[in-house]
C-alpha cells in the first residue's frame, strides 16, 4: 500500500479512524456509517473483492479498544492497485447486529452466516440468515468467549432444507409454477452428503425441472471441528499441525500461508533460504493440488485412464514428502522463524526427477483431454461466470483466473522474491468448466518453471532465525547447557510471544486466497485465529453457477472447482 | 523479470476437434504407448506387493513412539511434562513420582500416549530437554478394535527399539 493511498481514505471518510496495520488500511466507522462506506470504497476505491467478514469478542481481551463487546470486521480488496482494507465497527446489541453488505456483495451472503452462526451478530436485511458451520439444532454461538470449548451437544435431527430450497425457487423466475398446468411438478433431490461425486461431505439440495436444476442450496459444516475455537487453546506454534488439515491436499501451504501471516506482523525476517524453500515447497504442493483436482475432475467425466497418469505421480511425489516432512499427507514443516528441517541430502535430484515426471504425466493426460471432443462438449460454456460475477461472489485463484480475472497474490502482491521468478499467469477466456479444468495445466506447467529457477538460485545457510524469543534453542545446547535449557521451557510453555495488535494477511495458495486474521492479546497464545479458506467462499457461489444447468454438469463444476472440505468447515 | 498474463486460448474450433476420430486417435496413442512400455517393462510402474514387500521408511519418518534408555537400562524420561504440554491433540498423560534409582530426582510412574487421539506431529519429540522420546520405531500400522487398546503404556514404549542406525537418526535430523 502506498501513502498517498491512506490519505484518500480518510479525505473520504472524514468521520472514520484511518489507520495502517502493515499493508492493510484500517478504517473504524460508526455503524451508521457502515453501508455508506462499503458502498464508497467499492466504487470509489475499486474495492471489489469481499475477502472476508468476521466478528471479534473482547470478553476476556486485556484493555479491549472499544466499549462495545463485539466487532464486526470486513477485509476488502482492490487487486487492481494492491490495496486491502479493513472496515471495522464496533455491535452495541448483537440481537439487532448491523445492515447487511449482501446487497453489495454476493460474497457477503455466507460470510455474515458465519458470522451470525458463530458469534451471533445479526444483520438486518440479510436474504438468509442461518446456520453454516454448526448444525441446524446447534445452540449458542461456539466462538462466543463465555461458549466453553469442551462443551459438547448432542444433536440428532438432519436439516431436510426444504424451507431454504423452497424460498429460493420462489425467489427465481423460473416459471416453474406453469409446470403443474402440464401435468408435472418440480421434483426435490437430495445429493450427498456421502456420495462419490461430492468429493467430500458436502450436501445438496435441489429443486428440479426434469434434469434441469431449477433451484440449489448447500448444506456444509459435515467437517467442521472448531478449527478456530482450537486455535485460541494452543499455542502459535502448537497450531501449525492443525492447518495441516485445512487444505489436506496442499498442507504445507497452509502451513506457510499460517506462520507468514504471523511472521509479518511480529516483523520476523526468516532467512533466505527459508525463503526459497517455502517457494519450492509451496509450488510442489500447487502442483500436488492441482493433480488431484485434474484426476478426481477427470473421473468425474468418465476418464478413468487420465487418473492414473496423474495420480501415480503424486503418489510418488509423497515418498520425497516424506523423506523431507517425516510424514506423507500432513507436512507439520514450517515454524514461526523457519522451517522444522533442512532438505535431505539429494533432495535436489529426488525433485528434478518428480518434476519430470510429472510434466511427462500431465503432458499425457492434457493430450488425452485438451482437444478431446467428448470432454468439450462437456465441459464447454457450461456453468459459465462473468469477471463481474467471480468478483462479487469473492472467488480467487485458478476458479477466478479462469473467468478472466488476472488476479494473483504472487503477481500483484510478491512475496518471498516472487517478482524475481519469470513465469506466467495464465487465465482463462470463457469462465466455463472447461477453462477451470485446462488452466490447472498451465499452472502446473508454471510452477515447474518457477521451482527450477528457484533451484537455481537457492542460497546456503541456516534454515531458521537465530533469535532466541522467536526459535528453539539447538538440541545440542538444550542438553548441556542450563541457558539453553531454560530457554527451551520458556519457549515451550509460553509460546513466541506476539505484539498485542489484529491483523489480516493473504497467501496466494493452491485454490486461491488463503488469508488469517489474527487478534493478538500479546501472549503467546493466539486471541482469535480466523481462516479465509478459498473454498468456502467459491462454494457460496454454487448455486448460482449450477443452476439453469443439469444435475451431471454441476458434478463436473464441482470436481474442476476443486472444493476441500478441510478447509471448507474448518 | 516477473509475472506475466498469459490468456489460454480458446478451444474446440478446428475442423480436427470437430472431426472427433483423429484427436481420440491421437490419445489413443498416449495410451497405446503406455501399454506397450508396461508390457515390454513392468519394473517402472507404481505398485508394491504389499505386505510382502514393505515400503522405505525415511529416517525423519513420524512413527509409533518409544521412550529411550539410558545404556544402564534406567529410561531417561524424568517426568518434566514438556511433551504433555506441547502436545497439541493433548494425548500424553503422565504421572510424576520420586525417582529410586538414584539417576535423577524424578522419573514417570505412568506414561501413556493414546494412539487414538494422536497427530502424529512430533511436538512431543521437539519439545524434549532429555532426547528420551522418539518417534522412529518406523511402525506405522497398527490397529485394534477397541479404543483401551489404543492407549500405550510406559512397560510397551521402553521395550521399542529404534528402526534405524542412530547415525542415520541424526544425520536425518540435520538434512543437508
Amino acid at each position: 500500500m502506498n501513502d498517498t493511498a491512506l490519505t484518500q481514505l480518510q479525505e473520504a471518510f472524514p468521520s472514520a479512524t484511518c489507520t495502517q496495520v502493515i499493508d492493510t488500511a484500517v478504517l473504524d466507522v460508526q455503524t451508521d456509517d457502515l453501508t455508506t462506506t462499503l458502498t464508497a470504497l467499492k466504487e470509489n476505491f475499486g474495492c471489489d473483492l469481499l475477502l472476508d467478514v468476521t466478528g471479534i469478542d473482547y470478553l476476556t481481551y486485556p484493555k479491549p479498544p472499544q466499549k462495545e463487546r463485539f466487532r464486526v470486521v470486513y477485509t476488502l480488496r482492490n487487486w487492481r492497485d494492491n490495496l486491502v482494507v479493513q472496515v471495522r465497527t464496533g455491535v452495541s446489541n448483537p440481537k439487532i447486529g448491523l445492515p447487511t453488505a449482501s446487497s453489495i456483495w454476493e460474497s457477503a451472503n455466507w460470510g455474515e452466516r458465519e458470522c451470525w452462526d458463530q458469534y451471533g451478530i445479526n444483520f438486518s436485511g440479510h436474504p438468509d440468515l442461518r446456520r453454516i458451520l454448526n448444525h441446524v439444532q446447534f445452540e449458542g454461538h461456539p466462538l462466543r468467549k463465555d461458549y466453553p470449548v469442551d462443551k459438547r451437544q448432542v444433536l440428532m435431527e438432519s436439516d431436510s432444507l426444504e424451507a431454504p430450497l423452497k424460498a429460493r425457487l420462489a425467489s427465481k423466475d423460473t416459471g416453474h409454477e406453469a409446470m403443474t398446468e402440464l401435468g408435472t411438478d418440480v421434483m426435490f433431490l437430495n445429493i450427498g452428503p456421502a456420495h462419490p461425486a461430492t468429493h467430500g461431505a458436502i450436501r445438496f439440495a435441489v429443486a428440479l425441472d426434469g434434469e434441469t436444476i431449477l433451484a440449489n442450496v448447500v448444506e456444509i459444516g459435515y467437517l467442521h471441528r472448531g478449527f478456530e475455537k482450537l486455535a485460541e487453546k494452543h499455542t502459535y506454534n502448537q497450531v501449525i499441525p492443525l492447518t495441516d488439515r485445512l487444505n489436506y491436499c496442499s498442507s504445507m501451504m497452509n502451513n506457510i500461508a499460517y506462520v507468514k501471516a504471523i511472521e509479518k506482523f511480529a516483523n520476523i525476517e526468516i532467512t533466505e533460504r527459508a525463503q526459497f524453500m517455502r517457494v519450492v515447497l509451496g509450488e510442489f504442493y500447487r502442483i500436488l493440488d492441482h493433480l488431484v483436482c485434474l484426476a478426481a475432475a477427470g473421473v468425474d467425466v468418465g476418464g478413468l485412464t487420465n487418473y492414473w497418469y496423474l495420480y501415480d505421480e503424486k503418489e510418488a511425489a509423497y515418498d520425497f514428502i516424506s523423506k523431507l516432512c517425516g510424514g506423507r499427507l500432513m507436512s507439520t514443516a514450517t515454524r514461526i522463524g523457519g522451517m522444522y528441517h533442512d532438505f535431505h541430502e539429494g533432495w535436489e535430484k529426488e525433485m528434478e526427477f518428480h518434476l519430470a515426471a510429472i510434466e511427462k504425466g500431465a503432458g499425457d493426460s492434457q493430450g488425452l483431454m485438451e482437444k478431446n471432443r467428448i470432454l468439450q462438449d462437456r465441459m464447454q460454456n457450461v456453468c459459465r461466470f462473468s469477471p463481474e460475477q467471480a468478483i462479487s461472489f469473492g472467488l480467487t485463484g485458478p476458479n477466478l483466473r479462469s473467468c478472466g480475472v488476472p488476479f494473483d497474490l504472487r503477481k500483484d502482491a510478491p512475496y518471498y522474491n516472487y517478482d524475481a521468478f519469470d513465469f506466467d499467469i495464465p487465465i482463462g477466456s470463457n469462465g466455463d468448466v472447461y477453462d477451470r479444468f485446462m488452466i490447472r495445466y498451465e499452472e502446473i506447467k508454471q510452477s515447474i518453471r518457477i521451482i527450477r529457477q528457484a533451484m537455481k538460485m537457492i542460497p546456503g545457510g541456516p534454515v531458521n532465525v537465530n533469535d532466541p524469543q522467536v526459535h528453539l534453542p539447538k538440541k545440542a545446547q538444550v542438553y548441556t547447557k542450563i541457558e539453553g535449557l531454560a530457554n527451551h521451557f520458556k519457549m515451550v510453555f509460553e509460546g513466541v510471544h506476539v505484539p498485542k495488535g489484529e491483523w489480516y494477511d493473504g497467501y496466494e495458495a493452491a485454490n486461491g486466497e488463503l488469508g488469517f486474521h489474527f487478534v493478538s492479546d500479546g501472549s503467546g497464545t493466539p486471541y482469535k485465529c480466523k481462516v479465509r479458506p478459498p473454498c468456502f467462499y467459491t462454494l457460496g457461489s454454487f448455486p448460482a453457477m449450477v443452476e439453469g444447468s443439469m444435475i451431471a454438469d454441476a458434478i463436473v463444476n464441482l470436481s474442476c472447482l476443486n472444493i476441500i472440505g478441510g478447509e471448507l468447515d474448518r | 523479470m516477473a509475472a506475466k498474463v498469459k490468456q489460454l486460448p480458446s478451444r474446440g474450433g478446428t475442423p480436427a476437434e470437430k472431426v472427433y476420430l483423429i484427436e481420440i486417435f491421437k490419445g489413443m496413442a498416449i495410451t497405446l504407448k503406455h501399454f506397450l512400455r508396461n508390457l515390454w517393462d513392468n519394473s517402472n510402474l507404481y505398485v508394491r506387493h504389499y505386505p510382502e514387500v514393505q515400503p522405505d521408511i525415511p529416517a525423519r519418518w513420524r512413527g509409533r513412539h518409544r521412550l529411550l534408555t539410558h545404556p544402564d537400562g534406567t529410561p531417561k524420561c524424568v517426568a518434566c511434562f514438556m511433551c504433555q504440554t506441547n502436545c497439541p491433540a493433548d494425548c500424553i498423560m503422565i504421572k510424576a513420582g520420586t525417582r529410586i534409582d538414584g539417576v535423577t530426582e524424578k522419573m514417570p510412574v505412568s506414561f501413556t500416549i493414546d494412539l487414538a487421539e494422536c497427530i502424529y506431529c512430533g511436538y512431543c519429540v521437539e519439545a524434549c530437554p532429555e532426547d528420551a522420546i522418539r518417534m522412529d520405531t518406523g511402525i506405522y500400522a497398527f490397529t485394534s478394535s477397541n479404543r483401551e487398546e489404543m492407549k500405550i503404556g510406559m512397560t510397551e514404549m521402553l521395550s521399542l527399539k529404534g528402526g534405524f542406525p542412530e547415525e542415520e537418526y541424526q544425520k536425518g535430523l540435520e538434512g543437508e
